[in-house]
């Protein structure tokens, strides 16, 4: 009547990887990675193959190499005796530089937007709404040569300001007292000089202004004094129920070091003159560089938009409520109540915003921008035929800087996430 | 499923591997066709008109060999290339020649494995601005925003002629000539460099050419010429001979309307050996004795195709200058056919 069942054979039968679901999930595993391996072996092999086929090596030594091509806009000298390494840094701080402005107001226009979606004024909420979706709905690169070609053909060129000898006037004025020329090519804007300068290191990367180092300074050491007063205002508050007043103690500690550093150090602007074909004496900033960064900013600011949108509705309504019967004004619960809890949904989704803003900037090419893609994907990458390697070393620059911001943004979100114990 | 998906992109990545390793000129005769890199727009050297049609000095170059090779001019794809992508087009089998304005340098015909096979314009780098600025010399642009079309020798020559002459300029950078000239025309540039040639070219399409002025000075050598693969030396013969059949055939008289009659046999016998009345040259390059006179037949002889795509009666307007045959003070000079 009881018929026990044998027992399992002891010992290990090939059969079971395949049948056996102890050993089953090991073996998919197994045979996929070797898949993967064999095929990036294969892909490896099949390179080396094709450029020994075409008698072309494989090294970075074009790197040391002269350049001998201008670069349009640079953030540290460089000259067209300077190496293709040295082009590539110019390219990769235009590409860092416009991803971080990008970054910063596409994430202003972005809680702007979203907050401003969520209005009760009709009219503001639909405003917002017809934003985001055009602005989300139409590839980038649109708004990137709509922004240039905006600039380029709204703007006059750089000659009208001209004063005519005939009629001592120009054909059109400069804005702010003199001080702003908006061109098509560039904005020419005052440059800051400092009279009593105390000049600059010289390093091999760049020089560093011991003036704008001494100005950070003062501006780190304000920040600093102004907690300490906030925080001793807590404690009276703490104490005693009532606040003492700081916001012009505020205002002085934050500025006061500052105005005076720079005073001392002759702080002084230069107005853009006309001179020749093109303003001298100020800063001439590229509509290249503005059409990439409003470009950017506006379209990633869309996503950005709705991503708080969502952050806030994901707040329970319970919260408002909380705070409204506590007093607290709309105001102050959005920023006090709703926004700190919405930031911990905010975040994630935030991260990959700033990653594509980033690698979006790689359309810097199409106005003209010299990014990365621009010197070391482009005209270095064209001069010396190295396709392979410049692409390779594009490739692993984009992945390290936006790893480093993943991982920035990853320690930013441990301190807002919600804290459990 | 994943399996056979990898096996299958295995098995086509082998078959196209294996196509590649086979000769330019079976490849070109097995597929029916011949893929041309062309400039995306240069009116007069490549430009398709409003039916799609393609026409061209460069044009007229690929057609030639297409009319050789395959009997028939119309038989080629013509891929437009920017100054950026048009070697590695070249390099990756992309296109099987190039036929696109390119200047013919030590860096080009070594390091990046191509083979310039002769050169059909020699040209040089000049500057183009507007007649209301008053400016009359190159020498005159300290300060000037340049135009200037990114991965090409131009962009070399520029920084050095500045440097040379301690001037300074601000770079344009700019992708093609399309968008070189629509930021030129919106002043977004003083002056747009490039090869005289394609300065006149680009000139020619204007609205206005005459407020707009080419100054005096050329500031280097820009031979240019079409480029094949590195290591194909047969088809580069193919390339490089139907070059100089069509400038032998202006050299001794040889046009599209005679071509016919004087296939049937000269008392020059150089006339019969090009066009193969004598001899067989042709099968020296691996194709038939007709093919030089089916190139010359595509277009013309080099002056039919010069005066017909870029000469002074075309809008562009160029004069032959050194490209003259050298028997009229020109450089163009091509070894015997025998």
């Amino acid at each position: 009547m009881t018929s026990a069942s044998d027992a399992p054979e002891p010992g290990f039968r090939l059969s079971q990887l395949i049948y056996d679901t102890r050993y089953r999930s090991l073996t998919i595993q197994v045979v996929t990675f070797i898949l993967v391996m064999a095929g990036i072996a294969w892909l490896i092999d099949n390179t080396i193959q094709n450029l020994n086929q075409l008698g072309k090596d494989f090294n970075f030594s074009f790197l040391t190499n002269r350049a001998g091509y201008d670069i349009g806009q640079q953030l540290i000298p460089y000259t067209n005796d300077n190496t293709h390494a040295r082009a590539m840094l110019v390219g990769l701080l235009n590409t860092l530089w416009v991803s971080a402005l990008g970054c910063a107001t596409a994430t202003v226009i972005g809680i702007f937007v979203g907050v401003l979606r969520l209005s009760k004024n009709w009219l503001v909420a639909r405003l917002m709404t017809i934003y985001v979706e055009t602005f989300r709905n139409i590839p980038v690169l649109l708004w990137i040569l709509v922004s240039l070609a905006l600039l380029t053909e709204l703007t006059p060129s750089p000659n009208e300001y001209r004063i005519n000898p005939a009629t001592g006037e120009a054909g059109v004025t400069m804005w702010l007292f003199d001080s702003i020329a908006p061109t098509n090519r560039y904005t020419a804007v005052p440059s800051v000089e400092f009279t009593h300068g105390l000049g600059a290191i010289n390093t091999a990367f760049a020089p560093i202004s011991l003036n704008y180092l001494l100005i950070v300074m003062a501006l780190i050491g304000s920040f600093w004094a102004n907690r300490r007063l906030l925080a001793h205002a807590h404690q009276v508050q703490d104490a005693t129920g009532v606040r003492p007043t700081t916001w012009w103690k505020s205002l002085l500690i934050l500025l006061g070091p500052v105005v005076v550093v720079a005073l001392a150090l002759g702080f002084k602007l230069n107005e853009p003159e006309l001179k020749g074909f093109n303003f001298v004496g100020g800063t001439n900033v590229s509509n290249a560089f503005v059409a990439l960064w409003l470009g950017l900013s506006l379209y990633t600011g869309a996503f950005i938009a709705e991503i708080v949108r969502a952050g806030i509705l994901a707040v329970s309504k319970g919260q408002t409520e909380a705070a409204f019967a506590l007093g607290l004004r709309p105001n102050r619960t959005m920023s006090l109540v709703v926004l700190p809890q919405a930031l911990r949904v905010i975040v994630p989704p935030l991260i990959s915003q700033f990653l594509n803003l980033t690698k979006n900037s790689s359309l810097a090419i199409a106005v003209g921008y010299m990014d990365l893609r621009g010197t070391l994907g482009g005209i270095t990458l064209n001069q010396t035929g190295r396709e392979l390697e410049a692409i390779l070393l594009m490739m692993l620059i984009y992945l390290m800087i936006s790893l480093t911001i993943s991982g920035v943004m990853n320690v930013y979100n441990n301190t807002v996430k919600l804290k459990e114990r | 499923m994943k399996k056979s998906v990898f096996l299958g992109t295995l098995g086509v990545a082998c078959l196209s591997a294996g196509i590649a390793a086979a000769s330019t000129l079976d490849e070109v005769k097995a597929r029916g066709e011949l893929n041309c890199g062309v400039n995306t727009g240069l009116v007069g050297f490549a430009a398709p008109d409003a039916n799609g049609n393609w026409s061209g000095f460069d044009v007229a170059i690929c057609k030639a060999v297409a009319a050789a090779v395959l009997g028939d001019a119309s038989k080629v794809k013509y891929v437009p290339t920017t100054g950026q992508t048009r070697f590695t087009a070249l390099a990756s089998g992309e296109i099987d020649m190039l036929a696109r304005n390119s200047t013919w340098t030590f860096s080009r015909d070594t390091d990046l494995k191509l083979d310039f096979v002769g050169v059909n314009y020699y040209d040089g780098q000049g500057f183009m601005v507007r007649k209301e600025l008053g400016v009359t010399s190159a020498k005159e642009l300290d300060g000037a925003s340049v135009c200037i079309q990114t991965g090409t020798t131009t962009e070399l020559n520029l920084a050095d002629f500045f440097k040379a002459n301690n001037m300074s300029y601000q770079p344009i950078t700019i992708d093609s000539n399309a968008e070189g000239e629509q930021q030129y025309l919106a002043g977004a540039c003083d002056a747009y460099t490039t090869d005289a040639s394609g300065l006149a070219a680009t000139r020619a399409a204007f609205a206005d050419p005459e407020n707009h002025i080419i100054l005096p000075e050329i500031i280097s050598k820009e031979p240019l010429g079409p480029a094949v693969r590195h290591g194909d030396n047969q088809w580069g013969d193919i390339v490089r001979w139907t070059l100089n059949a069509l400038i032998a055939a202006e050299e001794y008289g040889v046009t599209s309307a005679n071509v016919d009659e004087l296939a049937k046999g000269t008392e020059n016998p150089e006339i019969n050996r090009l066009l193969g009345v004598e001899g067989d040259l042709g099968a020296m390059t691996g194709l038939d004795k007709d093919w030089a006179l089916r190139a010359i037949k595509a277009g013309g002889n080099y002056g039919e195709i010069f005066a017909a795509t870029i000469g002074e009666s075309t809008p562009i307007g160029l004069a032959r200058g050194l490209n003259a045959q050298w028997t009229q003070g020109g450089l163009l000079y091509t070894p015997p056919f025998r």
